[in-house]
């Protein structure tokens, strides 16, 4: 387990979210009851604080020594509200996989909470993650290696109503799978088959019915459509949206097409290196975007317009993203803006409404984590 | 004409029987052209490049019929070794995955290098002099270091533009690029295909860029040929196109991407899924998913229309589908 230590001491770079309404659960009882109870709509159910994951990097074989750490995800702060989808976008090690990975307890946090209806699920235990894990699932990006290929359909869709029984009783279980893939639009007299005899859309669709099968309340989507080809992304898309106002969920969507997020989500978190640099509603991050990582981003992805070709600026970053083992001081994009001034490489700028936007109700007031946050419209032809 | 490629067959053998992966497949390109073809997994497209190429793995693979005209000359009639010299030299290939396209256990300098004394006859000296050279045109940073370094040593992008030099090396007439950016991050993306469009505006060269992304394609290619199942359902100049499909899985294509600059309602999807390259369903292939189908398309295959002097369409309603687009 990778300490922290002083000099790598992560900042929370967003000092002004909310505050957390903690519940206190004197027994696991009341704590899984706490977990148990609806949240309304538009209220948060997954708030996020300063959450940081650091994997050791170690040297010799039998006497290991640490000798510095990944700094994977370093201080992220968020609220994903019920029935929402909070997209988070980045490119490859910006943390954003890792991210997803904590939230599912499948990696455990350096530092930081994640508080579930109140409730921090780092510090939960026996019956009450249980529950927890109960309403968190996921859907995986790669429909081939995320399927057992020597179990059914049926199988691995019940499988976890073996972990909670609670969910469907025994008899009941070939039934409920065949509701499931029917809600997915896969035919339910397929239950017998294997992965192989699908294609990859359908496979997907067979990973979101697992997903769903406890009925839970947030799924987190980490990269679900780009293994896909367009034609087949637009038909889990549209599911995926169909699920969501049916069964009432949030969705925590994770992708690195941009064009993809905007479309499903509601809010938008950008992450570079670790950390959020920006995070907004669609409208503002897409067509208001403060933060030079994101208007880089935004300008980068091509328009399918071939009239947009001359009219859009384009910002063309130089370099590659400094390795997560030794980002730079600072602001982290610094190497790469061509903003950066010599108070970025000596402060680190918060995550928060730029003080000139303060109290405007423009659409560019919005958390940004730049010293020099101004607006810039680079997804429009001009 | 640069590279014709004229009613080109391909088939694999497998084990569920004969793979139609390309039906008479013909495209062609001019010096200083760029052509993006563009088409889903399974359409034929890489395998249309790998027969122009030269690198498909026969068997299974077998090129059933056509011609492949280079520079007027045929290709597929050449001997293995008359087609060793023309291939690096006159026509090279950028794949989508560098790390698995590069030999690991070699520098990129010796790989470079590689090109000039095969080809030129250079001693290694001076091909490892002309690989530094290269490694600095692709914009390399620290070239004459980097070197002697292993393709691992470099990230994503530094890979793909080793790829790029590599394919530029002896200044060939026409670059196959197959996906070169799939792999990589947005960012990195549009480094790579604006040192692309340079390096091809530089040395005047014609350019194929296969990719399934309308994005990319919309950016740089000047037209554009759209596959689906092994045939060429649509070809046109790239404004064309966009503006008014004259094929509806074109049509289709367009509609269920999503757009970064409005948001719209629900995606529009193609129902159904690709054909099976071993049961093509007769007529024209797209009709059980094609919203316009009629009995006739269910019999009869389409040939490529002519919708206008540069534009052709498969489609036996191509007046109606443009018609509907312009709409």
């Amino acid at each position: 387990m990778a300490e922290l230590r002083k000099e790598d001491e992560a900042v929370d770079a967003t000092p002004n979210v909310t505050e957390v309404e903690t519940v206190e659960a004197a027994t696991e009882t009341a704590a899984v009851a706490a977990i148990e109870a609806p949240v309304e709509r538009g209220e948060p159910i997954l708030q996020v604080r300063g959450l940081v994951k650091h994997f050791p990097l170690t040297q010799g074989i039998l006497f290991k020594k640490q000798v510095g750490a990944v700094k994977a995800v370093d201080g992220v702060s968020f609220d994903l509200y019920q029935g929402e989808t909070l997209g988070i976008v980045g490119e490859s090690g910006c943390g954003k996989s890792t991210v997803a990975k904590l939230l599912m307890m499948l990696e455990t946090a350096t530092a930081g909470e994640i508080f579930y209806k109140g409730q921090d699920i780092t510090k939960l235990s026996g019956r009450a993650l249980k529950a927890v894990r109960r309403n968190i699932q996921m859907v995986f990006q790669d429909p081939y290696t995320s399927l057992n290929p020597r179990m059914t359909v049926g199988d691995i869709i019940g499988e976890p109503f073996d972990i909670h029984p609670e969910v469907a009783p025994k008899g009941d279980r070939r039934r409920k799978v065949q509701e499931l893939l029917d809600v997915v639009g896969l035919n339910p007299e397929y239950i017998n088959r294997y992965p192989h005899q699908f294609s990859g859309g359908q496979r997907q669709r067979i990973g979101i019915a697992r997903g769903l099968a406890l009925n839970p309340e947030i799924i987190i989507c980490d990269e679900p459509v780009s293994a896909l080809d367009v034609s087949v992304q637009a038909q889990v898309v549209n599911l995926m949206e169909k699920l969501q106002d049916e069964f009432n969920l949030s969705y925590l969507f994770i992708a690195h097409d941009l064009s993809i997020v905007r479309h499903i989500s509601d809010r938008v978190g950008v992450m570079y290196l670790g950390k959020m640099a920006e995070i907004g509603t669609d409208v503002q991050i897409y067509d208001h975007p403060t933060h030079p990582y994101t208007q880089a981003l935004l300008s980068a992805v091509p328009v399918p317009d071939p009239e947009a070709r001359e009219g859009r600026e384009r910002i063309i970053l130089t370099g590659d993203v400094p390795s997560p083992a030794n980002p730079p001081s600072g602001c982290r994009f610094r190497t790469r803006c061509w903003k950066a001034q010599d108070k970025c490489a000596t402060e680190v700028p918060l995550l928060a409404i730029p003080e000139r936007f303060q109290g405007s109700d423009s659409p560019a007031a919005h958390e940004s984590a730049c010293h020099f946050a101004e607006e810039k419209d680079v997804v429009h032809a001009a | 004409m640069l590279l014709e490629v004229r009613d080109l067959y391909v088939e694999f053998r497998t084990r569920d029987g004969v793979a139609k992966a390309v039906n008479g497949v013909s495209y062609s390109v001019d010096a200083g052209e760029t052509l993006a073809v563009l088409g889903e997994s399974g359409s034929g497209k890489s395998v249309t490049a790998q027969a122009v190429m030269g690198i498909l793995d026969t068997p299974p693979g077998r090129v059933s019929g056509g011609e492949v005209l280079f520079r007027g000359r045929d290709l597929l009639a050449l001997k293995e070794d008359a087609r060793r010299t023309v291939r690096g030299a006159e026509m090279a290939m950028i794949f989508q995955d560098a790390l698995s396209a590069l030999n690991p256990v070699l520098t990129v300098g010796d790989q470079l290098g590689e090109m000039f004394v095969v080809h030129r006859g250079m001693s290694k000296k001076a091909a490892r002099a002309r690989a530094v050279e290269l490694m600095d045109r692709v914009r390399i940073p620290a070239a004459a270091e980097r070197v002697g370094q292993y393709p691992h040593q470099f990230s994503g992008g530094m890979r793909q533009r080793i790829m790029i030099a590599m394919a530029m090396a002896l200044e060939p007439a026409l670059i196959i690029a197959d996906e070169p950016t799939t792999a990589l991050d947005v960012t990195v993306q549009a480094q790579v295909m604006e040192l692309l469009a340079e390096l091809r505006r530089e040395l005047g060269m014609g350019l194929i860029l296969i990719t399934h992304d309308l994005g990319v394609v919309a950016d740089v290619a000047d037209r554009i040929a759209v596959m689906y199942a092994g045939r060429i359902v649509e070809t046109a100049p790239v404004h064309d196109i966009y503006k008014a499909p004259a094929h509806p899985y074109t049509r289709g294509l367009l509609d269920s991407i999503p757009r970064l600059d409005h948001k719209g309602r629900e995606l529009y999807a193609i129902k159904g899924l690709p054909p099976n390259l071993t049961a093509i369903p007769p007529g024209c292939p797209f009709h059980p998913r094609c919203p316009r189908a009629r009995d006739v398309c269910r019999t009869d295959l389409p040939p490529l229309y002519r919708v206008s002097q540069d534009r052709r369409s498969a489609c036996h309603f191509w007046e109606e589908t443009v018609d509907a687009s312009s709409a």
